[in-house]
């Protein structure tokens, strides 16, 4: 399966990260080299075969309703990169 | 003896006995950071004012008699845990001076068993890599090098590049690290210590910051497999803020290292014996296969059908579950930002900016396997070949206790060799993906060098939650290897 | 008779999003009280910090399983999350952690009661667990929008209806049927107005015989009455363009409360690929089936049984209805009906005692007078200690904050006179001061009887037991 620019592009908006147009060919060359790896996948008999979510604990496990967090607002903002106050600020979203 | 010769288990008796203080041993390392670290890079931030702090507080309570399992004992923690105050950079730009208000549960067990922190290691970028090569603070040299060409600088492995490269060079005791795709165990082998991934569920995830959710675990790289087995027993444990952390008993790892193999049955998986294998390693292979023999185990041909396809497996799954962990660093609420005019401008240019190339590839990969018309073509059969994968290895357990393998396709390369073609990297994993997969322990233990005298390493993969089985079998190939060359660049 | 704007029949989906009543959020330890200054009440989690994990609350599943049951719904003892990714100031992770493929609760049913008293069934597709997002303010700055994350991380359950309903009072009437159960089973406070519930809503119209046409969607519509607006304004916008020969656009609208009209969102999520895929930080949520029968056994009374029960006791259909809407009420009637006379009761509550909350401002959640103490006063009108007359009078005292009512009749001998030998006394007086008007009667004018009513009373001060007092005159009027 070959990925085409337009499509590298739309998937670059989707994980929200910029790429400059002139680096849009390279990118999908690798992507593509990658994909096209990938493929053999497709010669793997799967019918009937649960797909397996990963390890771990098989049931999740439940946590009382208790209050034990928060009241930390300062702590919260301390790492931020643009403190408004009590808020985190963004540039102005128009909805 | 010096300071930084003595092993974790030696360290520990002789703080014990009060030969050495903490604050002596926790010198000595910081010394030996101060003059090789500007050149092997194996540390992005060194915490050398709170280690001399915690060692002296280490050495009263050791005065007191009331010293933990790793009272007084240096270690250097991989960047990817978050250590509270200490800042923590997971190797990318984009958590810029991020400085985390939290402890991960895995640093927090060990600061309660009374370890000193020496400060964070350097790996590649979010753990994505097999060379330390990603990494935004420049790339870590492996101590070791070529008898015939000393000049090249070697990679030390990845993701752990930093942790395996600190404790070859003995400028740190032990380390902690993380595996996802063999980024303990690889590193390991390439800079000759000895490194586990335990069983999925065994250490607890809280705090570290997660590439593939699935795949992570966290286990420890130490110079001989049982100061890994020390170290694993602080690290592991139930942790109920990890919804996948698992309700058992953490084991006396420690005991199990010197209990033989007699009885046991180690299975030798034929399609690890791969096309264009390099004698080496397949005659390395053959000799641990007769350690073990020898020491009493039996040997079983067993087969797992499904292992070719395991690295192309693990690279829809572990990309998929990066692209959305990593949606989260974002400029917004910590680490850096680039300026945008609107919302969605300032997440791609803080994206563009703060990621690596090979993060932002797997993240582009990633968001393609899920997304719309191709979530079942790639993600949902990567997880049913998967389960097959595991399946596989549950049928070899009904023949075998425990499984040999080679722990790398290679020995160390060069920092130049490799690097611009990303398929060839992701290559390096081949033998150590399959356990990942299957959330199985596996272990690397060094076992001999190649012509160039570089260390190779032989791993071990063990069934769910017998690290015991795992320690045993590495204990048995360690004393048989008898392994003590040392790197070049050391302590 | 379907409801219909011209030629066109309209179609009406909701899906309702209630916050789950709980102390803490769904997958942190974070509280989830309204009102808190902004970012005091997040986790580390919430905020979506490196390395933080998400693990589940106990009551958030519980309540889920509630108002299933609730809803008569089918209760999926396996269920798993997935997460939902999309980039938004609001969404801390960078995904919402919800149920897409395997929800907790799957289809059920909920009957609602139109205007001219027929019922509907209207079908509930699927209820599932999320999180909450945190809170945009974009009018504080004049280039920055401010993020609050205290409500990310709030559990919520999605509740979605079949595409069952056909006119804006249908609409509206699901929406408060569904909030009634949610208030009465205490699973969501249904305050709309808070925002701990809101409705997006689904609309299409189409021509009487046709299958679906395209739909739109209303999100975030936050009363019953902007619901019912929301669904007549876009109903008719869209048969507008249909009528034009254009054709209507699936898109995410939103409803202008101030001019009354839907515009579409400018958003750049037009193109929505959200990636679901299982959220490996979570196993599957697995509930036990004699744990659900628990909650089951343990669920209060619905409205809708409780009603009926009401009816059985001999309520009129009206005063049933009036006094379940809400949940506080019914207790309160219970409470003062237990032993007595339900319709006595049921008159008092939806009388005098609704119209005193009306004139004093309260409400039932915070009573002027108590449902025990109300419960005394009927006891005292039915021992006729009391008569209805005098009764009022005594509850005035009540609210006035005089205490309880048998301390009152006490403590002003109010107590109701029905010795025969009083009355006689009283009767002969007025008799003998009212000669002339005894003499009327006695030649015919039978409407004099008030008159002496009205006399006896007066002279008893009122604590003349009515019907002695009306037998004891009638026959000795008679002479």
């Amino acid at each position: 399966m070959s990925v085409d620019i337009a499509t590298i592009k739309r998937v670059a908006t989707l994980s929200r990260i910029h790429v400059e147009p002139a680096a849009l060919p390279g990118l999908a060359q690798e992507i593509n080299a990658i994909l096209g790896w990938i493929e053999q996948l497709s010669e793997v008999d799967t019918t009937g075969v649960e797909p397996m979510a990963g390890g771990g604990a098989t049931a999740l496990r439940w946590r009382a309703d208790v209050v034990t967090d928060g009241g930390q607002a300062e702590a919260i903002l301390a790492n931020a990169p643009d403190r408004e106050g009590e808020y985190f600020g963004v540039p102005k979203v128009v909805e | 003896m010096r300071p930084t010769d003595l092993s974790l288990a030696q360290a520990r008796l002789a703080l014990d006995a009060r030969q050495i203080s903490a604050r002596e041993l926790t010198q000595a390392y910081l010394d030996a950071i101060a003059a090789l670290n500007p050149r092997l890079n194996a540390y992005i931030t060194v915490t050398a004012e709170a280690a001399l702090t915690a060692a002296d507080a280490a050495d009263t309570k050791l005065a007191a008699g009331q010293g933990g399992p790793l009272e007084g004992i240096p270690l250097g923690i991989k960047d990817l845990f978050c250590t509270a105050g200490t800042r923590t950079t997971a190797a990318s730009r984009i958590l810029g001076d991020f400085t985390p208000p939290y402890e991960s549960t895995i640093t927090r067990q060990l600061l309660r068993d009374g370890a000193v922190f020496l400060g964070k290691l350097n790996l590649d970028e979010f753990a994505m890599g097999s060379s330390n090569a990603t990494s935004a603070f420049g790339p870590v040299e492996n101590p070791w090098s070529r008898r015939n060409d000393p000049d090249t600088r070697l990679v030390p492995g990845g993701s752990s590049g930093g942790s395996a490269a600190a404790v070859a060079a003995r400028i740190a005791l032990g380390a902690t690290a993380t595996d996802t795709g063999g980024s303990i165990r690889q590193p390991a082998a390439f800079c000759g210590v000895a490194g586990i991934k335990p069983t999925y569920g065994r250490c607890s995830r809280f705090g570290v910051v997660a590439f593939a959710s699935s795949l992570d675990q966290a286990g420890p790289i130490a110079r001989d497999v049982m100061d890994c087995a020390v170290l694993l027993r602080s690290m592991s444990g139930f942790d109920p803020q990890d919804s996948t952390s698992v309700d058992m008993a953490v084991p006396d790892f420690a005991a199990a290292v010197g209990r033989g193999v007699r009885g046991m049955r180690i299975g030798i998986p034929q399609e690890y014996r791969m096309a264009g294998m390099p004698a080496e390693i397949e005659a390395l292979w053959s000799q641990g296969i007769a350690w073990l023999r020898d020491a009493g185990a039996s040997i079983v041909d067993v087969s797992l059908p499904h292992t070719k396809y395991a690295l192309p497996t693990y690279y829809i799954v572990a990309p998929a579950e990066a692209s959305s962990n990593l949606a989260r660093y974002d400029g917004v609420r910590f680490g850096a930002r680039v300026a945008g005019a609107d919302l969605t401008e300032l997440y791609e240019k803080t994206r563009a900016a703060g990621f690596g190339a090979e993060v932002k590839r797997r993240i582009m990969i990633g968001t393609y396997v899920l997304s719309a018309g191709y979530y079942d073509a790639y993600y949902l059969k990567a997880q049913q070949v998967r389960a097959l994968i595991k399946r596989d290895f549950d049928l070899a357990w009904e023949q075998c206790d425990a499984l040999l393998t080679p722990a790398t396709p290679s020995a160390a390369f060069g920092l130049d060799e490799k690097q611009d073609d990303p398929l060839a990297m992701y290559l390096n994993d081949i033998f150590t993906v399959t356990a990942n997969l299957a959330g199985l322990p596996g272990m690397a233990v060094p076992a001999g060098l190649d012509g160039q005298g570089l260390p190779l390493g032989l791993q071990i993969i063990g069934r769910p939650f017998d690290e015991e089985g795992v320690f045993a079998v590495a204990g048995a190939v360690e004393r048989a290897a008898g392994f003590s060359a040392l790197p070049g660049v050391i302590a | 008779m379907t409801y219909m704007i011209g030629d066109w029949e309209l179609v009406i989906g909701l899906e309702v999003h209630a916050q789950v009543t709980s102390q803490a959020k769904l997958f942190s330890g974070a509280a989830t009280a309204f009102g808190a200054s902004p970012n005091s009440q997040v986790s580390f989690i919430d905020a979506g910090f490196p390395g933080m994990l998400p693990s589940i609350n106990a009551e958030c599943v519980a309540q889920a399983v509630r108002t299933g049951l609730g809803l008569n719904a089918q209760i999926n003892l396996w269920s798993r999350f997935d997460r939902k990714n999309y980039f938004y100031a609001d969404l801390p992770q960078g995904y919402q952690i919800s149920q897409f493929a395997h929800p907790i609760v799957g289809t059920g049913e909920i009957e609602i009661t139109l205007d001219d008293g027929s019922k509907k069934i209207i079908g509930i597709t699927r209820l599932h667990l999320e999180q909450d997002a945190g809170k945009s303010q974009h009018d504080q700055h004049p280039s920055k929008s401010f993020i609050d994350l205290n409500r990310s991380g709030v559990a919520l359950m999605e509740i979605v209806s079949e595409p069952d309903m056909r006119s804006p009072e249908e609409a509206g009437a699901y929406v408060a049927k569904l909030r009634q159960i949610l208030r009465y089973l205490g699973t969501c406070d249904g305050n709309m107005d808070e925002g701990s519930m809101r409705a997006d809503v689904n609309v299409s119209v189409r021509k009487p015989g046709e299958g679906f046409r395209t739909r739109c969607e209303i999100k975030n519509v936050n009363s019953v009455k902007f619901v019912m607006q929301a669904v007549e304004v876009e109903a008719r916008r869209q048969i507008e363009v249909w009528e034009s020969g254009e054709e209507v656009h699936q898109e995410t609208r939103l409803f202008d409360t101030a001019r009354g009209v839907t515009r579409s969102m400018r958003s750049k999520e037009d193109a929505h690929d959200y990636r679901y895929f299982p959220d490996p930080d979570l196993p599957p949520l697995v509930l036990d089936a004699g744990w659900v029968e628990q909650l089951k056994a343990n669920l209060p009374e619905l409205p809708d049984a409780r009603r009926a029960r009401y009816v059985a006791m001999g309520l009129t259909p009206y005063d049933a209805h009036v006094l379940t809407l809400d949940r506080e009420t019914a207790v309160f009637f219970e409470t003062m009906a237990r032993g007595r006379d339900a319709k006595l009761a049921a008159n008092w509550l939806t009388g005098d005692y609704f119209a005193a909350l009306n004139r004093l401002k309260r409400d039932i959640a915070d009573p002027p007078v108590s449902a025990e103490h109300m419960g005394e006063l009927l006891d005292l009108i039915a021992d006729k200690t009391l008569s209805g007359t005098i009764a009022k009078q005594v509850f005035e005292h009540m609210l006035a904050g005089e205490g309880a009512p048998g301390a009152i009749v006490g403590a002003r001998g109010l107590k109701q006179v029905t010795d025969t030998g009083a009355i006689e006394a009283a009767i002969r007086g007025v008799m003998e001061a009212n000669a002339d008007k005894l003499a009327e009667y006695r030649s015919g004018k039978e409407k004099l009887f008030g008159f002496f009513v009205g006399q006896v009373m007066k002279a008893m001060a009122g604590k003349g037991n009515p019907a002695a007092v009306n037998e004891l005159l009638k026959a000795m009027l008679a002479g």
